[in-house]
C-alpha cells in the first residue's frame, strides 16, 4: 500500500505541475502513514533522484522507445501495470492536458474512482473525500471515492510546494509497453513562453486594448515579470491573439498567483476561468466594469497611460532588488 | 463511416451558481439549459462539416440524462444530428456515464466518437478517455483540427505550450477543443426537421458508480478591491511587491 505519482516529462524535463503533484502525493502518503513513489515514462535528462526534494522516496523509470510518442492507450497500460507492480492504491496525476488523457483511462483499467481537478488534500476522516473545482471555477464539490484504489488529478497551481533536502532512489521498472497506435507527424512548440496553465503570473489583455498592434503593453509587462500572456475570448475570436491564450469558461481555466487584467470588462464567463487566481489586478477605464468586484487591486484609468508607468515602476523595482 | 457525438446538458454560462438540499445539489430554479459548449460548437459542428464534405457519413448523438435533456437533444438534431440515443438516467458518476455510452457505441459500431474536451459544469474531462479505454481504442484529447482520409485521421491536438499533429487509424475517440469548428445557429428547416428525427430512449445497463458528490460550496467572496489612483501606478507595484508579495 503506497501512493504513486505520475511524473510527466516534456522534452526531457520534468513539468512544473508534476512537482506539485509529487509533493501533493507525498503529503497524502504522509497523511496515510505510507511512502510516495513516482513513475516516469520516457527519456529524461534531469537527475530524477531530486524528486526526493519533493517527498518522493522511490522513482520507477521506464525508457522504452515506444514511449517517446505520447499515446494515451500505451501510457495508461504502463501506468496501470506500474500501479499494480508497486501495489500502490492511490495514484496521482496533474490535471493537465496529458493528465486528462491518462487518468480516466487508468481509472477504467484499475477500476479506481477518479476525482479530476482536485484543489486540496483528501479528507480521510470519514471515507475518502476530495475537494475539486466545478462550474469552471465558480464553485467546489467534495467528492467521495468509493473504490479501494483511488485516483486524483491535481489542478495546477492549487497546492503549494514544501521542499526538503532528501533524495530519491531511482530504479528501472519493466512494464508491458504496447506498440504505439499513434504516429507523431510533427510538433509545433511555441518556445520561450511560460506555459499559461502553469504560470505563476499572467498578464491578460481584452478588447479595451483596441488592436493587436497595442499588445506590446501586455507582452512587455509579461516579459519583465516572467509572466505568461492571456486574453479574453473576443480577442482570440477576432484573431488579435492565438486561441491558446483564451482564458475563461470556454477557454483555459487558470489559477496563477497573480492575474493582471488590462482592458477586460470581467464578464461572468471570463471570471469563471480566472477567479481562482490568488491576487487579481484590474486596469480598466470604466469604474463600473464588473471585474472590479472580483479584484484585489484596481486602477480606474486608461491602459495606454497607466501600463507604461507600471512597466517603468516594475523596472525600477527589479533594478533595485 | 459512422460518427457518434456525445452531448451533455449544462447550465447556461450566465446561470447563477447556487445549491439546494443542504448544498448537496445544484439549484436549478430559473436556470436555462444548453448543450455543453464544447460538445456543440466543436464536436457536433465538426461532425456536421465532415458530413457536408461526405454525405455518406452517418451522424448519431448520444446522451445520458433524464427526459428533461430532450430539448437540447432536439437542438442538436436541428443543427444536423440524424438520430439520437438517450440513456434514461441521471448522469452522476463519470465511469457510470462512460459505461452507458460504451454500451451504445458497441452496438452501433462507430468509426469515430467525438466528445467535448470537458463539460463546463462538472469539469471532469473524463468521459472521452474512459470511453476509449472501455472500447480499447486510441484516444486523442483537445483536438483543434481533424482531417479524414478513408480510415485514417490526421489530428492536430493541443499540448502544453503548443500543438502536435498525430495520425491514427480509426476507430478512435477524440475530444474536441476550440479551433475544430465554429458555433452555428440552427435554421428553421433544421428545427422543423428535428421534430421527426428518431430519438431512441433506453434504460441504463448495469454499471458501477466509483464516486459520489458529498456536497458543494462556493468560494469565499473577495474582501473588496483596493483602488489605486491612476496617476500613481507605482503604488500598485509597491503593494504587489510588499503587501501581496506577488512580484
Ligand atoms: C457561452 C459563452 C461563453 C463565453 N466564454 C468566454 C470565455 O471563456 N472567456 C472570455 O473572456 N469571454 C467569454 N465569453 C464572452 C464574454 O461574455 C465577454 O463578451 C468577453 O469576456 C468580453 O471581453 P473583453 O472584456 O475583452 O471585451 P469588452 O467586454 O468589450 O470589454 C472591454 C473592456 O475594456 C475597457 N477599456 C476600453 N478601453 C480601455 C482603455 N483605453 N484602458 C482601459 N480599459 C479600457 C472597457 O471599459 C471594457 O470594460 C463567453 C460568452 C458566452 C455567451
Amino acid at each position: 500500500m503506497s501512493v504513486l505519482i505520475f511524473v510527466d516529462i516534456a522534452e526531457g524535463k520534468i513539468k512544473k505541475a508534476s512537482f506539485e503533484a509529487a509533493n501533493y502525493g507525498a503529503a497524502i502518503a504522509n497523511q496515510m502513514g505510507t511512502e510516495a513513489a513516482a513513475i516516469v515514462l520516457g527519456n529524461c535528462t534531469e537527475d530524477l533522484s531530486m524528486l526526493g526534494n519533493y517527498g518522493i522516496s522511490k522513482v520507477f523509470h521506464n525508457t522504452d522507445s515506444a514511449l517517446n510518442v505520447f499515446d494515451a492507450k500505451v501510457y495508461a497500460q504502463a501506468i496501470a501495470d506500474a500501479t499494480e507492480a508497486t501495489t500502490s492504491n492511490i495514484l496521482i496525476f496533474s490535471n493537465t492536458i496529458t493528465g486528462k488523457a491518462l487518468a480516466p483511462r487508468v481509472s477504467v483499467r484499475l477500476k479506481a474512482g477518479l476525482v479530476s481537478g482536485a484543489v486540496a488534500l483528501p479528507d480521510t476522516s470519514n471515507g475518502f473525500v476530495v475537494r475539486k473545482s466545478v462550474f469552471s471555477g465558480k464553485a467546489f464539490a467534495s467528492v467521495a471515492i468509493q473504490t479501494d484504489k483511488k485516483i486524483i488529478s491535481l489542478n495546477p497551481n492549487a497546492f503549494s510546494i514544501t521542499k526538503s533536502n532528501n533524495s530519491a532512489t531511482v530504479e528501472t521498472i519493466s512494464l508491458t509497453i504496447q506498440p504505439s497506435t499513434i504516429e507523431l507527424v510533427s510538433v509545433n512548440k511555441i518556445t520561450g513562453d511560460v506555459p499559461l496553465g502553469e504560470a505563476d503570473i499572467v498578464v491578460s489583455g481584452g478588447r479595451g486594448l483596441k488592436g493587436p498592434e497595442n499588445w506590446g503593453l501586455v507582452t512587455d509587462l509579461a516579459q519583465l515579470l516572467g509572466a505568461a500572456t492571456a486574453c479574453s475570448r473576443p480577442v482570440a475570436d477576432i484573431h488579435w491573439r492565438p486561441h491558446h491564450e483564451h482564458v475563461g469558461q470556454t477557454g483555459l481555466a487558470i489559477a496563477p498567483n497573480l492575474y493582471i487584467a488590462i482592458g477586460i470588462s470581467g464578464a461572468i464567463q471570463h471570471l469563471a476561468g480566472v477567479n481562482r487566481s490568488k491576487t487579481i489586478v484590474v486596469i480598466n477605464k470604466d469604474p463600473e466594469a464588473p471585474f472590479f468586484k472580483a479584484a484585489d487591486y484596481g486602477i480606474v484609468g486608461d491602459a495606454f497611460e497607466v501600463v507604461p508607468k507600471i512597466i517603468e515602476a516594475v523596472k525600477k523595482l527589479k533594478g533595485s532588488v | 463511416m459512422k460518427i457518434l457525438i456525445c452531448i451533455s446538458k449544462t447550465p447556461d454560462t450566465t446561470a447563477k451558481i447556487a445549491f439546494a438540499d443542504n448544498n448537496t445539489s445544484f439549484a436549478t430554479d430559473g436556470v436555462q439549459w444548453i448543450i455543453n459548449p464544447y460538445d456543440e460548437w466543436y464536436a457536433l459542428v465538426k461532425a456536421i462539416e465532415l458530413k457536408e464534405a461526405d454525405p455518406s457519413i452517418v451522424l448519431h448523438l448520444a446522451n445520458v440524462g433524464g427526459a428533461d435533456t430532450e430539448p437540447i437533444i432536439r437542438k442538436a438534431l436541428a443543427l444536423g444530428g440524424e438520430e439520437a440515443f438517450r440513456v434514461n438516467t441521471d448522469n452522476t458518476d463519470s465511469f457510470f456515464v462512460a459505461s452507458q455510452i460504451a454500451h451504445l457505441a458497441k452496438a452501433g459500431n462507430y468509426d469515430l466518437i467525438f466528445t467535448g474536451k470537458e463539460t463546463i459544469d462538472y469539469n471532469g474531462a473524463s468521459i472521452g478517455a474512459m470511453l476509449s479505454e472501455l472500447l480499447d481504442v486510441p484516444f486523442i484529447s483537445h483536438a483543434v483540427k481533424l482531417e479524414l482520409n478513408n480510415n485514417v485521421a490526421t489530428v492536430t491536438r493541443e499540448i502544453e505550450g503548443g500543438e502536435e499533429i498525430n495520425k491514427l487509424s480509426l476507430p478512435a475517440v477524440i475530444s474536441c477543443q476550440k479551433g475544430m469548428a465554429e458555433q452555428r445557429i440552427p435554421n428553421m428547416k433544421g428545427i422543423m426537421g428535428a421534430r421527426s428525427k428518431p430519438l431512441h430512449v433506453s434504460e441504463p445497463v448495469e454499471a458501477a458508480a466509483y464516486t459520489s458528490i458529498v456536497s458543494f460550496d462556493l468560494p469565499p467572496a473577495k474582501a473588496g478591491v483596493k483602488l489605486i489612483p491612476a496617476d500613481h501606478p507605482e503604488e500598485l507595484v509597491r503593494l504587489l511587491n510588499e503587501e501581496a508579495k506577488a512580484i
